[in-house]
């Protein structure tokens, strides 16, 4: 899975440079996100502009992440939903659930 | 109103049984989507959820369909007559009760589970059914 990864204003960003995520690649994903916690990040943004597609297993991989901040008392959020990808979080209502943001600069700004 | 009563396509595709193959399936039925004649449907939205649907049923079939057979293939069946759009994917599992799998609850916070929510929600009808040519998830949607 191509994936960048870099730190700025105390968050670790996690760019994703993948235009699908599914269960080819979820796993991955999953333990990049868990590998982060443990390492001691403690403020994660999953960056998901480049991703146009994702499934039921891309969606469960962010919820492990999500799952895994709050176990640490960490905060994971994500920005860049494409208009598709947006609406599979509001098929299964996980709008609610995560912390969601248009762009990296807003959740930047937070 | 889709497109003339003559409009018949059959594609009948086997890939082998791993999830490499997802977005080949998913590109695949994504282009159709965008080629048959679906008259008002919104053509990119019905790529992207046809492109879902196959992707969550194959990645079933891989995951649940083929114990212990590394060359197993994943056979998918895909027509589209009269309006009428059939997708049909195949597995060599046990099996599964499709009537036991309920929409998940949001406060459910569980990794798993929402493929089948996924398929329902975005088809007509769904069957799960044993065959001679093993188990079939088929999938119906009718294009207006």
């Amino acid at each position: 899975m191509k994936v960048l990864t870099e730190e700025r204003g105390g968050k670790t960003i996690l760019t994703l440079k993948e235009e699908r995520l599914d269960a080819h690649n979820s796993g991955e994903l999953k333990d990049r996100i868990l590998k982060l916690f443990e390492d001691g990040c403690r403020d994660v943004l999953v960056d998901l502009r480049n991703v146009q597609f994702i499934d039921s297993s891309g969606l469960g991989a962010l919820l492990s992440g999500h799952k895994n901040a709050a176990h640490r008392s960490a905060r994971f959020a994500l920005a860049g939903l494409q208009p598709r990808v947006r609406s599979m979080f509001e098929l299964t209502r996980l709008q609610r659930v995560f912390e969601i943001y248009s762009g990296l600069q807003e959740a930047l700004s937070e | 109103m889709c497109g003339a009563p003559e409009t018949i396509l059959n594609l009948d595709i086997q890939i082998p049984n791993q999830t490499r193959y997802l977005r080949l399936i998913g590109n695949i039925t994504e282009l159709i989507a965008k080629e048959i004649d679906a008259g008002d449907a919104d053509r990119e939205a019905l790529a992207y959820n046809l492109n879902l649907v196959v992707t969550e049923a194959v990645t079933n079939a891989i995951q649940y369909g083929s114990p212990s057979d590394d060359h197993d293939r994943v056979r998918i069946f895909l027509s589209y007559e009269n309006c009428d759009l059939c997708v049909r994917v195949f597995d060599h599992g046990q099996g599964f009760d499709l009537a036991s799998f309920g929409a998940p609850q949001v406060d459910e916070l569980h990794e798993r589970g929402r493929g089948l929510f996924f398929i329902r929600a975005l088809m007509d009808t769904v069957e799960y059914r044993r065959t001679e040519c093993g188990n079939v998830l088929e999938m119906k949607k009718r294009l207006l």
